[in-house]
């Protein structure tokens, strides 16, 4: 009996010895220290900070909000954009106009930082329109059966017709101003961000969580709203993205053509429309705006192909495989 | 087989209805008077009168849509409300000059787009593949229309090469003079097409090329051109073909734009002419046109599968 009173102890001790804890206190705290630090920046950083790591995200997001700024500060240090000064016609880029003027003798500096501002509107303002409405129609499409099948024919329906010759008739119809061309670019792209909002719903539906909520009695809109609502934003955020660069495309063809924002407006469509007669003579009209465009459309693309990569990596390993 | 096709050509019958049912709305829920906006500033009473009349907007809704989907199941488009004349002969007038610079962008955008994705695809994370994904990021971001006149202002305008504008027909006018004036036009519709065939070919062929067969087919000491065109190409072709389909949608829009930009006396002129005048009998004609050959071309590509993967049997 003595002896295994004597040997438990000494079992006991033996470990500790080991792992030191006791013999080198300092080290060891430090140690633990250490990890937890780990764990912390491990689960510290927010999906906003782990996106920003990403190369595509930052400067796609920091060439946007650049353009941003200048576009909402444009009135403070630009010109008129709509002052005439018809002596000044069709001037090449100089120090006193920087890009030059256009048929008008109108600042093309001050008229392509305010186009900036209308496209950057008609593009978030259509993101944020079209994933509304898409997200309504594809919730109620993944969940209730029998309208699923109408539905989605009539988005198929939707997609057949091409987006611009959609727009250009719903424009000529209702006659152009900044609300009809808004409508009339956001149709189109409705029937995407359903289709993609179903798919995110089929796939939630099957999941075993959203099987034990149902049988625990949870109610629908709870279900949508704590479990398959969630799952929509990584790929709503991308897609959001998209359309807001293929909306400033679509504004600007449709100023281009001649069927967009009323022409007094100075969007970049609008602007390069008015630069086709003298393109001959001063192709800078419509080369300024358009390269505007071109970066702009081109870092939200940037954007939205970091945001796919980190915020919804099973299509980005599809996509690159 | 033959119970799938005859399916999948049903399933097209409801696409279209809902187009038609769209068109056909679009006019009658317009805010306002449709026959006063398409009349215009300047016309009179009777001018409205007479378009109210033209479009059948004076019987009741039912009638009307009955009228007008009898119509369209003959093959009557309607007439437009300014040259009088029916649109489905319209469209007939200035089909050529569209369907050509079509094509041309179809085959130009495969022929570079195809090999660029391939490529990309077997040696990814290269320069190439760097410079694919580039390109493609950049065609998506710039607007058609200003490609068209950077490509005017180099090609056209600065060394000459190519005329700037203007179309000549290939059986009036000859083969050369036609190809003269098609290049840049269809380089510039096929940037954005070639944007994205090359991406879709490049993520198909990557994941084509992890496939347990190309190790075997690489460690038979196969050569990596047969590799690539042998195996993973035509394994990769079903969503390269469907994406092919998807992008008739850009193209359709693209062909609107660039005939515009060098006058082309194409359909899509045709859409802006009318959209200038009001004509809105041809605008709805063009759409339901479009539209109709969107849908057929994609029930095309999706029977076509088949003929790219035995594996697919219906």
């Amino acid at each position: 009996m003595a002896v295994t009173q004597d040997q438990m102890p000494q079992k006991q001790r033996i470990p500790e010895h080991l792992t030191g804890s006791t013999t080198a206190e300092g080290p060891g705290a430090e140690f633990e220290d250490e990890n937890a630090l780990a764990i912390a920046t491990r689960q510290e950083p927010s999906i906003f900070r782990l996106a920003l790591r990403n190369r595509g995200v930052f400067w796609g997001g920091a060439l946007l909000v650049l353009f941003a700024v200048i576009a909402a500060l444009g009135p403070f240090f630009a010109a008129d954009p709509v002052a005439l000064n018809p002596i000044n016609r069709l001037k090449p880029p100089s120090g006193a106009d920087w890009l030059g003027t256009d048929f008008l003798g109108r600042d093309l500096f001050s008229r392509v930082v305010n186009g900036g501002r209308i496209s950057l509107i008609i593009g978030i303002a259509t993101a944020l329109v079209s994933v509304t409405i898409g997200l309504l129609i594809g919730l109620i499409a993944g969940y209730i059966r029998w309208l699923d099948a109408v539905l989605m024919r009539v988005m198929d329906g939707l997609m057949a017709i091409p987006a611009i010759l959609l727009a250009i008739a719903l424009i000529s119809l209702s006659g152009a101003s900044l609300l009809t061309v808004l409508i009339a670019i956001t149709i189109p792209e409705v029937p995407r961000v359903v289709r993609l909002v179903r798919a995110v719903v089929l796939t939630v539906r099957e999941e075993p969580y959203v099987e034990a909520a149902i049988t625990a009695g949870t109610r629908l809109p709870a279900i949508l709203v704590r479990h398959v609502l969630p799952n929509t934003i990584a790929p709503l955020i991308v897609q959001a993205t998209y359309i807001c660069g293929s909306a400033m495309l679509t504004e600007a063809i449709l100023g281009f053509l001649g069927a967009g924002i009323p022409p007094e407006i100075p969007s970049w469509g609008n602007i390069m429309s008015e630069g086709r007669t003298y393109f001959q003579i001063s192709p800078w009209i419509i080369f300024y705006p358009g390269i505007a465009l071109a970066l702009t459309v081109l870092a939200v693309n940037v954007l939205g192909d970091g945001l796919r990569d980190t915020l919804d990596p099973r299509i980005a390993r599809k996509m690159r495989a | 087989m033959l119970r799938y096709v005859a399916m999948r050509v049903l399933s097209t019958v409801p696409v279209m209805a809902v187009v038609a049912l769209f068109v056909f709305a679009m006019l009658r829920l317009a805010p306002g008077d449709p026959a006063a906006v398409i009349a215009g500033d300047y016309a009179t009473a009777e001018d409205v009168e007479r378009i109210r009349e033209n479009l059948g907007l004076n019987e009741p809704i039912v009638i009307q849509f009955w009228h007008w989907i009898g119509a369209l199941a003959q093959g009557d488009l309607g007439t437009s409300i300014f040259t009088n004349l029916p649109v489905t002969t319209l469209i007939g007038q200035r089909l050529e000059p569209t369907l050509l610079l079509a094509l041309s962008t179809l085959i130009f955008a495969i022929v570079v787009a195809v090999p660029l994705g391939t490529i990309a695809a077997w040696k990814a994370n290269s320069l190439v593949d760097r410079f694919v994904m580039l390109f493609s990021v950049g065609g998506f971001s710039i607007p058609v229309f200003v490609l068209g006149y950077m490509l005017i202002y180099i090609l056209a305008m600065e060394l000459r090469w190519l005329p700037v504008q203007g179309y000549k027909s290939p059986f009036v006018d000859g083969i050369g003079p036609f190809l003269h004036h098609i290049i840049l036009p269809t380089m510039t519709l096929s940037v954005i097409y070639i944007a994205l065939i090359a991406r879709i070919t490049r993520a198909a062929v990557i994941e084509v090329l992890q496939e347990d067969y190309i190790r075997t087919a690489r460690s038979k000491g196969q050569s990596e051109i047969k590799i690539l065109l042998t195996h993973a190409l035509k394994n990769a072709a079903v969503p390269i073909v469907t994406v092919i389909g998807i992008g008739i949608a850009l193209l359709i829009g693209g062909v609107v734009v660039t005939e515009s930009v060098f006058n082309i006396p194409g359909l899509g002129r045709l859409v802006l002419d009318a959209v200038l005048a009001r004509d809105f009998p041809i605008i709805q004609g063009l759409i339901l046109f479009f539209s109709f050959v969107y849908i057929m071309i994609n029930l095309l590509i999706d029977l076509s599968y088949t003929l790219f993967d035995p594996r697919i049997r219906y």
